[in-house]
């Protein structure tokens, strides 16, 4: 059964071949027995997910399903979920349990999904490799044979783990540089960022919100579709969500692709790139030829500034995000304070790690009196370039195509010295973010045993094509189909 | 030396919006702490901003009002500073694009000129919540109740030069703000408040000298006070050779005292950046005409129509016009009462009297319009005596009774007006006083005669039962006796 897709189970559901308080059960083991293993999810809601499973039964019995009814999943441990607690991640919110959902939590709850838990991430989403949880790493379920322990990606490294340790068999995540299709890569999944505004925010902490989109993770570009179904459309508690009708993602999975005209920035293919990562793109590439694309190489000229531009706007919008977390209200606050100014200067330097105060630092700095037109202004303006490589580029071709990370999944510890090699693991996916447009990252092949992932890219709002794309490179290949051993 | 004042204000207008600016919470004014502030209100972790379009609409019928631009396309920015009635750690203000740009309004002056306000800008944004540090035994509380009521800031140039004209200025933004019914007006609960921007430099000088801002004085009466109080303390420290630092202070109304609240120094580096949860509001033509076709009667339209309708004068026009609850109140009563002079004398008299004294405002006021109106009919129709028409007022004010002619009836107050009545009566005191009248006739002085008719009156009241008119008695008296 835990290999089994979303939509297969929804139609082992249908059938009454299974139950989904059986199905809970199964993951709900599966989880106890192998999490110890990646420790990739931080809470585990066993009892509310046995109930909902129940509910999810007694629907179906009544003929009130939904593709989604009775069907485990489990929330990146961004999205609020009223009642259980939601961490992000963070000693911050270490015992933080909101009175309130997500947008996306609601919408999975109205689908009759069975959520069986949290999954861990980079505290505040701010990080590439799952490092820096407060509730430890997350270890890639890849490349375990081998003695050492690899990193799965981040910041959404759990839902990947999770995912691809089959632990579960869809989860939703969020990206924001690269959070959902970096760790999709490096594990093996298949991962959608959205375009901006197609998802709601309301209720998923904030890191960047210029840039922060609620995704999907699953192991087929179909299960990214009937998640989106669910996830995608406008919210009237979220002013940035774009109120554009929905289509159903599923309906055009199966729609040729004679004539798909694919793009490949050649600055995406630079030396940054290992020769046997760059062949592996290629190939799939050339799979996506038979299938009756064309290619054409084109160029994002801007593309190089993206990290440098990201580094400031990120930093600068959550500099300011992270304001509340102040110890007055909700989340951690510092013993005995002194004074007010203790209580907020003890409360954040304890509460939150590392990498979280390194942004808040260059945020605060960038957005200063005297450097704020050198860096944020100047930052924005290279984000508007960047928007538009993508739109010209677009006037040209259907879809872009690249790899979604410069190599495979590094080991544990390796990069955590330097951030900024850290950073330049989103060195390809962090201009889509800026740039609000949708993107994928789909299983194409292995280096050294290690999963490689295709970035594709799409115009605004075209995430029927981009999945169509992927549903159609999953029937002729299966490398989302293995298995880590 | 002699100086010249320089005067600039920044008023904070709550908008009388039913909810909050980005939250559905309500606005309404007291309420147990924290109990009208939900998940956004607290900045709960992942909650989000929703504009509410009526504070937009509010904010375009002020623009409107003030003769002021409205800008197609305003945004929001984070103000950042940490402070606990400030939940998110930032004021969702606009700084680059405010929703209403440069403006004016003519205020009246005492020696009957117009003076012209200029005013800079006008900026959408939200007000924080309270930090009350009574009760806690050394500790704050915080009510967030408050926290995200929509505001309007307005900012004036500096063309003010003496606390009369702020506070002439302050009035009369007062009354525009209620006239419009975008604000209670409601100062004592904080529905405007006022921070005023003070220079002084040597008398015709171009250059201005280095100001200090006084912050949240929240009535005429404090802002005039601690106007002049920190005019002086700058003229002291300018006369002794010393120079102003560049500070915010606060004043305290009931020690007429100010101390420094941060200097120049010590200002905030607020790190100002477009809000990323908030798009960049778009305001059409269409909703500026809707916002236009809405706007009421405004103060100087209303003055002008009085002056017109009911040839008031130009200073009753001013004072009955200013306050649109008044204007209704004296509108009211006109109606019934015909005789608009009387009418405005005796709002201006006994009625403000008893409201300053019960401080009451229009709204409260035990009597309406029409009962007012009533009862300057009776006077105007020699029905009642001025002194009879007081007894009336009691009764009314006191809730007695709430018909005019009924307290009339009821208490006896009917002058008698039928001279021959009135006529004989004189005839008769005057018989019974000879003396008196001797004595009158004997006097020279025609100020002392008139004060002696005093004397007679007591006892022509007493022989009418306090029913004669006292304006025929006078007449009769004058002319029998010199007569």
């Amino acid at each position: 059964m835990h290999n089994k897709s979303v939509a297969e189970l929804s139609r082992d559901l249908g059938s009454g071949q299974v139950s989904s308080v059986e199905l809970t059960q199964e993951f709900l083991d599966r989880i106890k027995r192998e999490d110890s293993k990646y420790n990739s999810f931080i809470t585990v809601t066993e009892e509310q997910a046995l109930a909902d499973a129940r509910v999810a039964d007694e629907q179906r019995a009544a003929g009130n399903a939904t593709a989604w009814t009775g069907v485990p999943f489990a929330h990146k441990d961004i999205f609020c979920t009223n009642g259980v607690r939601t961490t992000c991640g963070s000693k911050m919110l270490e015992n933080f349990v909101p009175p309130y959902d997500a947008t996306v939590t609601v919408n999975f709850r109205q689908a009759g999904a069975v959520c069986l838990g949290k999954t861990n991430m980079d505290e505040f989403a701010m990080g590439s490799s799952n490092e820096n949880s407060y509730f430890g790493a997350v270890t890639n379920p890849w490349g375990l044979s081998e003695g050492n322990k690899r990193v799965p990606g981040g910041s959404s490294g759990g839902s990947a783990a999770a995912v691809a340790a089959r632990l579960i068999p869809a989860a939703t995540a969020t990206d924001t540089g690269g959070s959902i299709r970096q760790p999709a890569a490096l594990c093996g999944v298949t991962g959608l960022k959205p375009t901006y505004g197609r998802v709601s925010r309301y209720g998923m902490i904030a890191f960047a919100s210029s840039l922060d989109q609620g995704g999907t993770m699953a192991r087929t570009a179909e299960d990214n579709a009937l998640m989106l179904n669910v996830m995608a459309g406008f919210d009237p508690k979220d002013s940035t969500s774009i109120d554009r009708e929905v289509p159903d993602y599923t309906a055009t999975l199966n729609e040729p692709l004679k004539g798909l005209k694919i793009g490949l920035p050649k600055e995406y293919f630079s030396d940054q790139l290992s020769p046997a990562m760059e062949q592996q793109v290629r190939n799939a590439v050339k799979e996506y030829e038979k299938l009756g694309a064309t290619v054409k190489e084109v160029s994002l000229p801007n593309a190089k500034l993206a990290i440098a531009a990201y580094y400031v706007i990120a930093p600068a919008e959550a500099s300011a995000n992270l304001s509340r977390f102040d110890g007055v209200r909700y989340g951690y606050r510092c013993e005995d304070p002194k004074d007010l100014m203790d209580l907020y200067t003890r409360s954040r330097a304890e509460g939150f790690g590392e990498e979280v105060k390194r942004r808040i630092l260059v945020g605060t700095y960038a957005l200063s009196a005297g450097y704020f037109d050198a860096y944020y202004l100047k930052a924005q303006k290279v984000r508007r370039l960047i928007q538009q490589d993508f739109i010209n580029a677009f006037k040209e071709v259907d879809v872009l195509m690249s790899p979604t990370t410069p190599s495979p999944a590094f080991i544990q510890g390796e990069k955590t010295s330097d951030p900024v090699t850290m950073y330049l693991e989103d060195v390809f996916t962090i201009a889509i973010n800026l740039a609000g447009v949708p993107a994928m990252s789909v299983p194409a092949g292995f280096v050294d045993g290690l999963p490689v992932g295709l970035q594709i890219i799409g115009d605004y709002f075209s995430e029927a094509r981009l999945l169509n794309a992927a549903h159609q490179f999953q029937q002729v290949t299966d490398w989302h189909q293995r298995e880590p051993q | 030396m002699q100086w010249d004042i320089v005067i600039g204000l920044e008023i904070h207008v709550q908008l009388a919006t039913k909810t909050k600016i980005f939250s559905g919470s309500s606005t309404a004014y007291g309420a147990e702490p924290n109990t009208q502030a939900n998940a956004v209100d607290l900045a709960m972790p992942g909650t989000l901003p929703v504009p509410n379009e009526q504070a937009f609409r509010y904010a375009v019928m002020f623009g409107l009002a003030v003769n002021a631009e409205i800008e197609r396309r305003s945004v929001f920015e984070r103000k950042n500073y940490f402070y606990p009635d400030l939940p998110k750690g930032y004021q969702t203000t606009q700084l680059e694009r405010p929703i209403v740009g440069p403006g004016y309004v003519d205020i009246d002056l005492p020696n009957g000129e117009t003076k012209r306000v200029r005013i800079h800008h006008a900026h959408l944004e939200e007000d924080a919540g309270k930090s009350l540090h009574e009760d806690f035994h050394g500790m704050t509380g915080v009510d967030l109740n408050r926290a995200g009521t929509p505001l309007i800031e307005v900012v004036t140039e500096p063309d003010m030069n003496n606390a009369e004209e702020a506070v002439a200025f302050a009035k009369k933004l007062h009354s525009i703000v209620t006239s419009l019914g975008i604000c209670d007006g409601d100062m004592s609960q904080g529905s405007m408040r006022f921070d005023v921007n003070i220079s002084l430099k040597p008398k015709g000088s171009d250059t201005l000298g280095t100001r200090t801002e006084t912050k949240n004085l929240n009535s005429f009466r404090f802002m005039e006070q601690a106007i002049a109080h920190e005019v002086e303390r700058q003229m002291d420290i300018l006369e002794d050779g010393g120079s102003i630092v560049q500070e915010t202070r606060l004043y305290n109304g009931d020690r007429d005292e100010s101390r420094s609240m941060r200097t120049k120094e010590e200002a905030n580096d607020y790190r100002y950046f477009p809000c990323p949860d908030l798009l960049p509001v778009e305001i059409d033509d269409s909703f500026i005409e809707e916002a236009r076709n809405s706007l009421p009667e405004l103060p100087d339209a209303r003055k002008a129509r009085f002056m017109d309708q009911y040839g008031l004068n130009d200073y009753d026009a001013g004072l009955l016009s200013g306050d649109s609850k008044l204007a209704a109140f004296f509108e009211e009563a006109v109606s019934h009462g015909k005789d608009a002079k009387l009418v405005a004398n005796w709002i201006q008299g006994e009625f403000s009297a008893r409201l300053n004294a019960e401080e009451k405002s229009v709204a409260d006021s035990p009597i309406t319009g029409a009962q007012l109106g009533d009862l300057v009919v009776r006077i105007a129709d020699n029905t009642i005596s001025s002194a009879g028409a007081k007894k009336v007022f009691e009764a009314l004010w006191s809730g007695e009774n709430d018909n005019v002619d009924a307290i009339i009836d009821a208490k006896g107050l009917k002058q008698v007006s039928d001279t021959g009545a009135l006529e004989a009566m004189v005839d008769e005191v005057l018989a019974g006083m000879p003396d008196q009248v001797a004595q009158y006739q004997n006097e020279e002085d025609p100020k002392k005669r008139k004060k002696m008719l005093g004397g007679f009156m007591g006892p022509l009241m007493k022989a009418s039962k306090g029913q004669g008119n006292p304006k025929l008695f006078n007449e009769i008296l004058v002319r029998k006796l010199e007569g």
